[in-house]
């Protein structure tokens, strides 16, 4: 037992640790809170979101931070992944009554369906690399954002029926359940805040356990060196391929625990804009840093809800607020203070060649 | 002794420029070579085009006897060949231990799901890569810097993970672009009985390209001359010593 202790908090996983105890405290926390004194609903409709978007963004931080690839097509995973669960929980709403488990279905069907879609763009994107590499996914997720836009999906008693124009599907006694631009409508809220949780555990787990493999060593060589990393018998495009369908499938079961937390849904939702959002939270929490992504995302995504009183002035705010902070973090003197506390707190060793 | 390296009429050109031409070159088991030659002489191109890195436009290379000319880079060191580079290239964020772990790879194969799962069998490969990766450290004098990141290695010791990272690679020929760089005597020395060392215990053939004569003249079994890219002469240390066109190549007229 003491071993296993020790173990979890010697030098190497010490990070790994805290990021689980972070999050199993804010959970117990916030059920405290909920079921102790009276919260805004504000509040409580901001717990399902801030968990996807951790999610979200710990995956997104796989392709950019860990594989070092740029990419601006996130929120195209998670659509696939939304509308996925959405149908998938629609369709099966009939025959499984028990809602944890319709969740569940629904989950891992968008998890595999966006992950398929991330192998198959995997394929062309990945032989690109830098820029390239960024304007093909930003198409991506731009495609992605009009097809759902197009597609009108529902089902009655002759069975399933799909168009992509509007109004040609005829119904008898049936259920749309996507409806172009509309998006879902009338979907079953069967996401909560525990699932949220469990998922980002989940996602910790899976990023922890490939980024200590040798499957993470081999993401992270042909990030620093690509010639090298070549040299050494590191095959390049699987290397990639793998961090990026994982990243996608991540982002799918997102997506899913997303679009379960809302009665309508439209494509809109998942534009540019959400995508630049996440490498946003991303990029604030420090590339490879799992435990910064999930507190920048929090902070930055509740930020703006908080200021929502203040109106115009709020992304105003916001944007003073990410400045400050990128500019704070960047400079040398708070750098070397926190450097100065770090080592006096964990008593570095000094290495000696 | 059975021949590891065959090279024969190697050719490389870069548009009009002819880099590399006619290089006819052999590479013993257990052997350590030199491959010497003044600036811009075509030597590092040379174990570019064993790499694969550039595909040469004539001549083949074999593998203990087999053709790697179809090969990419990865392909070549599956087979056999390991490098490190002049321009040093470590996958820097990594930790000192985690660079010298990447080169295991392709020899402890556990699948994704294994990775995921922590299986036994991955608990079994990464306690084998631990063992092996601190063993190759504790001979690089490297041990005690192993969990500190690779960029911030001074120089020498950086060069000293280059050649650990390219034998956790278990290659049968190493190549070597001047890994004395930048070192002082003293450290040279201590790499001389090193690559000896290696080449000893791994039994293993070691090509390298180096502009310190006191360390080519001293572990080199036989030595390459290479001059505006074609081979000017082969022969032990003291043939080349008392060459009368190497002496010209290296000091002029």
């Amino acid at each position: 037992m003491k071993n296993i202790l020790t173990n979890l908090f010697n030098k190497k996983n010490r990070g790994r640790t805290l990021s689980f105890i972070i999050v199993i405290l804010a959970y117990a926390g916030i059920e405290i809170l909920t079921h102790s004194v009276r919260v805004s609903r504000l509040f409580t409709s901001l717990l399902v979101p801030t968990c996807c978007y951790i999610v979200l963004a710990l995956s997104l931080n796989l392709v950019v931070g860990f594989s070092g690839e740029l990419s601006l097509g996130h929120a195209g995973f998670m659509a696939i992944g939304a509308f996925t669960a959405v149908c998938v929980s629609g369709l099966i709403g009939s025959v499984i009554v028990n809602d944890i488990l319709r969740l569940i279905i629904s989950i891992i069907a968008g998890c595999v369906v966006s992950g398929i879609f991330g192998l198959i763009i995997s394929v062309p994107v990945l032989k690109l690399s830098g820029d390239y590499l960024a304007i093909v996914t930003l198409a991506f997720g731009q495609i992605i954002k009009s097809l759902i836009n197009n597609i009108f999906f529902g089902y009655d008693a002759n069975g399933l029926q799909f168009s992509f124009v509007n109004n040609s599907l005829e119904l008898q006694n049936g259920k749309m359940l996507l409806s172009g631009p509309m998006g879902a409508t009338d979907t079953a809220k069967i996401s909560n805040f525990t699932a949220g949780i469990i998922l980002i555990l989940i996602t910790l787990y899976v990023i922890y356990s490939l980024i200590d493999s040798k499957y993470g060593r081999t993401i992270m060589a042909a990030r620093d060196n690509r010639i090298a990393a070549e040299s050494i018998g590191v095959n390049i495009s699987k290397t990639k391929t793998l961090a990026f369908v994982i990243s996608a499938s991540l982002a799918g079961a997102a997506g899913a625990l997303y679009a379960l937390n809302y009665s309508t849904l439209q494509p809109s939702k998942f534009d540019f804009n959400t995508s630049i959002l996440v490498l946003v939270y991303v990029v604030f929490g420090g590339l490879g840093n799992i435990n910064g992504t999930m507190i920048s995302t929090t902070v930055l995504y509740i930020l703006p809800e908080l200021l929502r009183s203040l109106r115009d002035y709020r992304m105003l705010i916001y944007a003073v607020v990410l400045i400050v902070v990128m500019q704070v973090t960047n400079s040398a003197r708070v750098r070397e203070l926190v450097n100065r506390i770090s080592s006096k707190v964990f008593k570095k060793r000094e290495v000696r060649l | 002794m059975s021949i590891v390296l065959q090279v024969k009429n190697l050719g490389i050109d870069f548009g009009g420029l002819t880099a590399v031409n006619n290089l006819n070159m052999e590479i013993e088991e257990n052997e350590i070579v030199g491959l010497i030659g003044p600036n811009g002489a075509g030597k590092t191109t040379v174990f570019n085009m064993l790499t694969k890195v550039y595909d040469p436009s004539r001549g083949t290379i074999l593998l203990d006897g087999k053709d790697i000319a179809k090969m990419t880079t990865e392909e070549v060191n599956k087979a056999g060949i390991a490098r490190t580079f002049q321009n040093i290239r470590l996958f820097g964020k990594l930790s000192v231990i985690d660079n010298v772990k990447t080169g295991m790879n392709n020899h402890h194969a556990y699948s994704v799901l294994d990775a995921l799962l922590h299986t036994g069998k991955r608990r079994e490969h990464e306690k084998q890569i631990e063992e092996k990766a601190e063993e190759l450290l504790k001979i690089f004098n490297l041990h005690d810097a192993k969990d500190i990141e690779a960029d911030s290695l001074p120089y020498g010791a950086q060069r000293r993970l280059e050649i650990a990272r390219a034998l956790a690679t278990e290659p049968k020929l190493l190549l070597l672009d001047e890994p004395a760089a930048g070192m002082n005597p003293q450290e040279t020395e201590e790499l001389m009985n090193t690559i000896r060392f290696v080449r000893d215990k791994f039994n293993i053939s070691i090509l390298l390209i180096e502009h310190d004569m006191s360390l080519v003249m001293n572990i080199c079994e036989r030595i390459y001359v290479l001059n505006y890219g074609m081979l000017l002469a082969k022969g032990n240390p003291d043939e080349i010593k008392n060459n009368e066109k190497v002496i010209k190549a290296y000091l002029g007229d």
